[in-house]
């Protein structure tokens, strides 16, 4: 099994409006996939899709190649969603006990997160470089230092999958790069499968193995260098003119492999 | 008091049902308030104000109806009251705080119509509405008895998974929780507790008891476990306090606990700027 996550046809809509169609899409074990498309081009559709938040109106998700309705191993899977529109920052919790909440699903039912899980979520604060922070409440850091927070409780699970959207929204330029580092070491050293979601196509190409570009259909599907290679033409068409004459690069590039 | 205690039923009674409901309306109530719930809990509290005139109607006016204790219509209304509420959340998927002043005035309304049907209560009413020392019963006891065990079994059970649910809900729906059940057995519980504290602090005043030492907590407090915990203790100094007082000096306990919560909590904000201005 080679693909951790592959979409055939995907449509979606809300009420009228279009936000995806027939997507396809291939993501082999050990990829570092940076997903870009304009405000509106159904790149968080999309992700709400692959976890099982939202439901296509047509194709099919699978997930370690069982289709998402079968699909129950959630652990596998880490998120990090957009921080703005999520969490609560005037939650009461420190950052050990939300990295430790990583751990709900894992743990299971009628069960404590309890001391044996220490080590573990040591080291996924460690793993983001957070350990200085343990005891803090979550809402005393700064955005970046939460969305690396946030980046343990995904991985404390040890996850095949790391989802992030946008992750890099609300942090500062200068900590952007380190973030970046350390999402490559993830990728590189714990042989994370990374998939991240961003309208900030500069910073990703030098990072990630495969590019996907979106706007409602995919425009482009292929491994990083091929990227920089259309990349201007690519980007360009993106926001607005002629977008059929790429048509067929979907229907090829998703067969592109590493 | 304490001599008294052991000479009284009633202040046994009192006391006992006082401490427990010092537990479980905060820790209750810790959760209630990071998932900014507080003011449902007060709409469901006045839900169950008509059940509790429901029952005293019933009681008045059929004699088989006589010997029940109004707490379990209470908590019958005040649990329906709940699903609801959640019902009306999904209709008005925009505007979710409109389900509030829906339920608290319906519950109200319903309230004093019973209220009125029955040509007004005696006294009985009024200790529901602000708690009572004297008015606690050994059944009422043993009923909140029951509701203690069942709530702290069910946080303790579910903590990691309440914990998750209030910090992060789109969080928890992606690691395959099951929320919306979750969320009902929550709503379910806030219920009972409602139901089972209004006899102390009365139905009026219940919601402080699950808010107030909360908020008192999260001043000082570090991390979620140390906020239940602070608001646990300082729910039971209300509790102790209030009740002590309103003994003494002829008072409501409802208003006394509150009064104690109040003074807990501004002591909680000084000490927390004296800390920070020490820095």
């Amino acid at each position: 099994m080679t693909n951790v996550i592959e979409l055939q046809n995907v449509s979606y809509r809300y009420d009228k409006e279009q936000v995806l169609t027939d997507i396809n899409l291939e993501i082999p074990k050990g990829s570092f996939l940076g997903i870009v498309g304009p405000n509106g081009s159904g790149k968080s559709t999309m992700l709400k899709l692959i976890l099982g938040l939202l439901k296509p109106k047509n194709g099919e998700v699978f997930l370690f190649g069982e289709p998402l309705a079968k699909f129950k191993a959630w652990e596998k899977i880490g998120y990090v969603s957009q921080k703005a529109n999520s969490f609560n920052t005037g939650f009461p919790a420190t950052v050990y006990e939300v990295v430790a909440s990583g751990l709900t699903k894992k743990t299971g039912l009628f069960k404590m997160i309890g001391r044996k899980s220490r080590p573990q979520i040591e080291r996924a604060i460690h793993a983001v470089g957070m350990e200085d922070f343990m005891t803090r409440n979550i809402g005393e850091l700064s955005g970046g230092q939460q969305q690396r927070v946030f980046i343990a409780r995904a991985i404390v699970s040890d996850p095949d999958v790391l989802i992030l959207d946008e992750p890099t929204v609300g942090v500062d330029v200068k900590n952007v790069q380190t973030f970046y580092n350390m999402l490559d070491r993830l990728n590189k050293e714990l042989g994370i499968t990374l998939l991240l979601v961003t309208h900030d196509t500069g910073t990703i190409s030098n990072k990630v193995t495969h590019v996907a570009c979106l706007n409602n259909t995919l425009h482009f599907h292929g491994s990083a260098e091929d990227f920089d290679q259309v990349k201007d033409d690519e980007l360009s068409l993106f926001y607005g003119h002629d977008v059929h004459s790429l048509h067929h690069d979907h229907d090829h590039g998703h067969e592109v492999t590493p | 008091m304490i001599e008294a205690i052991f000479q009284y039923q009633f202040l046994q009674n009192a006391f006992l049902a006082g401490l427990l409901i010092g537990v479980i309306a905060p820790l209750l109530g810790a959760f209630i308030v990071v998932r900014r719930l507080s003011l449902i809990a007060d709409a469901l509290s006045h839900v169950t104000l008509s059940g509790i005139a429901a029952s005293l109607l019933l009681s008045k006016t059929f004699v088989a109806f006589n010997g029940l204790n109004p707490l379990w219509l209470g908590m019958g209304f005040s649990v329906a009251g709940s699903l609801f509420i959640e019902r009306l959340r999904n209709v008005y998927k925009h505007y979710q705080e409109l389900a509030i002043p829906i339920i608290l005035s319906g519950g109200i309304g319903i309230g004093v119509i019973f209220i009125s049907l029955a040509d007004g209560f005696n006294t009985d009413l009024f200790s529901y509405l602000f708690g009572s020392v004297s008015a606690v019963s050994r059944s009422d006891l043993y009923l909140i008895i029951g509701i203690a065990v069942v709530v702290i079994a069910l946080v303790t059970i579910l903590y990691k998974e309440l914990f998750l649910l209030s910090f992060d809900e789109e969080f928890s729906k992606a690691s395959g929780l099951q929320t919306g059940a979750l969320h009902l057995i929550f709503m379910v519980i806030t219920a009972l507790v409602i139901a089972g504290s209004m006899r102390i602090v009365g139905i009026l005043l219940v919601s402080s008891l699950m808010t107030l030492p909360v908020a008192a907590a999260m001043r000082v407090a570090r991390g979620f476990k140390q906020t239940i915990i602070l608001s646990v203790v300082f729910g039971e100094i209300a509790v102790i306090a209030g009740l002590f007082s309103a003994f003494y000096l002829d008072l409501a306990p409802g208003g006394t606990i509150v009064v104690s919560s109040i003074l807990i909590l501004l002591t909680s904000i000084a000490f927390k700027k004296w800390q920070t201005m020490r820095k």
